[in-house]
């Protein structure tokens, strides 16, 4: 079984849903990247969301938008970031890593070459915002070679002929994004995500995340209600943007601990 | 001779093109596609197509012989298919014509546009003010500065817009943030894209309501010269106006068909906006292309005298056109462009944009190597005057 399917076995025993931190590898330094991953394990992160930092990150807000800069500023390509999976696997052996960006790096890689050495650094699901499962056949079929999940996106525009072609794309889980716009939106509606994951629940098997506008413990807590996973991005970025290098870790350690405390309560 | 009937169902050029865009945006697509495939042989919609270019943009645009430049160079005779005599002042027109009809069919009330140049997000604004509907124009910082006077036209048309202060902060910035606008008010909102770049069925889309420009030509050139033109000439920015002119002509095999692109400080400087010749492919706003990037798959920062040219991808007709070799894609410096601006100036009392400058440079390079009974048609896609704060700072003036 892969490492997000019994991720997700595990968390179900517990009762308990996953938390998904996400941030851009690089940002603020490459050095701080590894232990920024260890510490929201150790606050309580089940799968962690690691971007992939891109020159034109079209689906994503001001705040992640920044990050990318930054990241790309320190020089961090795909191929330091499967570095820095290869370096946190050292020390973890049990917690998914999503990697989560735009298609072009991966086209510049190369298919072949990048789901190989993805596998081999530790990576378990790969997140690529601009391919929707009609235009990466080629690119899923080096996935699955590797055992590495796609993971796609439905949002609310998304009609039901196209849901069931994602859920057949899909492996280890959906990501669910909870409103029309882009990363670090406010405009969420907890009542429609709700009525729309029941819709999705006839159409898909595997564990739905919800992400998209989740900012602090009390939305997740109540996401967590009807989902599998619950997907913060912007916030976790927002505190690494105001943090400095000494105190980054801590602080995006506390903020994750409280979020999960507040999913549990 | 095989038929051209490119793109194919899924919007492919051979292996360019396709709908690389997040899932939000699918069904919009989906819906602009079918619309499209509707009134794309709807004959009202193309009668109202038809008379609004004629009776509001001043369609057809003639055909002029450049004689005295011409002469001057000498060797092929130069023709310029007048796209700066459309209203608004250049080919973007046609396309936001038609954008904005397909528009109010599918009941948007809201029209978004990128800029580089400004030309169009003017076309959109104005076609905008003519429907009643809100305008938003999105416009790198860096292009806000370089194109004041079409900023002042779009507000005076009533659009509003907005300096997009991300990343290179010109043209490819401003359609990364009208993609982020579309994303949040998909509902609302009509993407007018300005070229034949973008998602399927953007760049075919985009193709078909600029192909007024090759198909009043294909009868214009033989009334004129007694046949077809030995090559046309067009800049590529995103590529429309080349599209617009080439696409009638694809099934002619014995007109050349020359793309010119943006050399900007020289191709060895690695300072200009020449995909075709010096990129790679990969997969940027909505399509695989050639793109200008790095290593590492980053998209890197372009330059060109000419806002309009400033792009680091093209369309992915062109990217096809290029590898079957139906076209040849050539670049001309940001020098070379000027000094054709000033010519034409001089010689034919015709400012054209510094776009244009760039078809007008090639010309003016191949022209001496060709027969006195050769003929050469230029594209000229826009007049020159949003370009003269440009061109007096280079001279050291200020205006
Ligand atoms: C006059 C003119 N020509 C050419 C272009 C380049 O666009 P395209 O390559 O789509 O024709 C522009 C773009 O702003 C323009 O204003």
């Amino acid at each position: 079984m892969s490492r997000i399917a019994t991720c997700f076995a595990h968390l179900k025993q517990q009762n308990k849903k996953a938390l998904i931190p996400f941030f851009t590898a690089g940002d603020p330094t490459p050095s701080k990247t590894v232990p920024l991953m260890h510490a929201m394990v150790t606050a309580g992160a089940d799968i962690i969301e690691l971007g992939v930092p891109f020159s034109d990150p079209m689906a994503d807000g001001p705040t992640i938008q920044r990050s990318s800069e930054r990241a790309l500023e320190n020089h961090v390509g795909l191929k330091d970031i499967l570095g820095m999976v290869q370096q946190f696997r050292q020390d973890n052996k049990t917690t998914p890593v999503v990697l989560m960006g735009y298609a072009n790096p991966i086209e510049a890689m190369g298919y072949e070459k990048f789901a190989q050495q993805a596998q081999a650094a530790g990576v378990d699901g790969v997140l690529t915002v601009d391919y929707p499962p009609e235009e990466c056949t080629d690119f899923l079929e080096c996935l699955a070679q590797h055992n590495l999940d796609p993971i796609f996106l439905l949002a609310p525009t998304t009609v039901d002929a196209r849901i069931a072609a994602v859920a057949r794309a899909a492996r280890g889980f959906v990501y669910y994004v909870s409103l029309k716009g882009v990363t670090g939106s406010a405009n969420l509606d907890l009542r429609a995500v709700q009525t729309r994951l029941s819709e999705l629940r006839r159409h898909i098997q595997l564990p739905i995340g919800v992400g998209f506008g989740i900012r602090d413990g009390a939305m997740a807590k109540a996401m967590a209600e009807f989902s599998d996973a619950v997907v913060i991005g912007s916030r976790i970025v927002q505190e690494i943007e105001n943090a400095s290098p000494e105190t980054v870790v801590a602080r995006v350690e506390t903020l994750v601990k409280s979020i999960r405390t507040a999913m549990d309560s | 001779m095989q038929v051209y009937d490119l793109p194919d169902p899924r919007g492919y050029f051979g292996p360019y093109g396709g709908v690389f865009v997040a899932e939000t945006l699918m069904q919009a697509l989906e819906e602009l596609k079918l619309a499209y495939e509707h009134y794309r042989f709807d004959p009202e919609f193309q009668a109202e197509f038809t008379y609004d270019l004629k009776h509001y943009v001043g369609r057809a645009s003639p055909v002029y012989y450049a004689k005295r430049w011409s002469e001057q160079l000498g060797g092929a005779r130069i023709y310029l298919k007048r796209e700066d005599l459309n209203h608004t002042g250049a080919h973007k027109i046609n396309n936001t014509i038609g954008q904005a009809l397909l528009a109010k069919r599918m009941g948007k009330k809201r029209v978004i546009a990128e800029t580089g140049a400004g030309q169009h997000g003017v076309a959109s604004a104005t076609v905008a003010a003519r429907m009643g509907m809100e305008c938003v124009v999105y416009m790198g910082s860096e292009d806000v500065k370089r194109q004041s006077p079409n900023v002042f036209r779009m507000k005076m048309l009533g659009a509003t817009v907005v300096p997009v202060e991300s990343g290179s902060k010109t043209l490819k910035d401003a359609l990364n943030e009208a993609m982020r606008d579309w994303v949040t008010n998909v509902d609302s909102t009509f993407y007018i894209i300005g070229t034949v770049a973008g998602p399927h069925p953007y760049p075919m889309m985009v193709r078909d309501f600029q192909s007024v420009i090759g198909h009043e030509a294909l009868a214009q050139m033989p009334a004129l010269t007694g046949r077809q033109p030995d090559a046309i000439i067009a800049c590529v920015g995103g590529g429309s106006n080349a599209m617009g002119i080439f696409y009638p002509y694809l099934g002619l095999q014995d007109v050349r068909l020359i793309g010119v692109e943006a050399a900007g400080l020289g191709l060895a400087s690695g300072k200009h906006a020449a995909p075709l010749n010096a990129g790679t492919p990969g997969v940027l706003h909505g399509n695989r292309t050639y793109l200008m990037q790095d290593e590492n798959g980053q998209i890197i920062e372009t330059h060109s005298i000419s806002a309009g040219l400033d792009y680091p991808g093209v369309g992915p007709e062109h990217a096809w056109l290029k590898d079957s070799g139906r076209a040849e894609y050539v670049a001309v410096t940001d020098q070379e462009a000027l000094e054709a601006f000033h010519d034409l100036c001089r010689f034919e009392g015709i400012i054209p944009a510094l776009e244009s400058s760039h078809a007008l440079a090639h010309a003016a390079k191949i022209a001496p190597t060709m027969h006195r009974d050769q003929i050469l048609l230029v594209n000229l896609s826009g007049r020159g005057d949003k370009d003269i704060n440009t061109v007096a700072a280079l001279s050291g003036i200020t205006l």
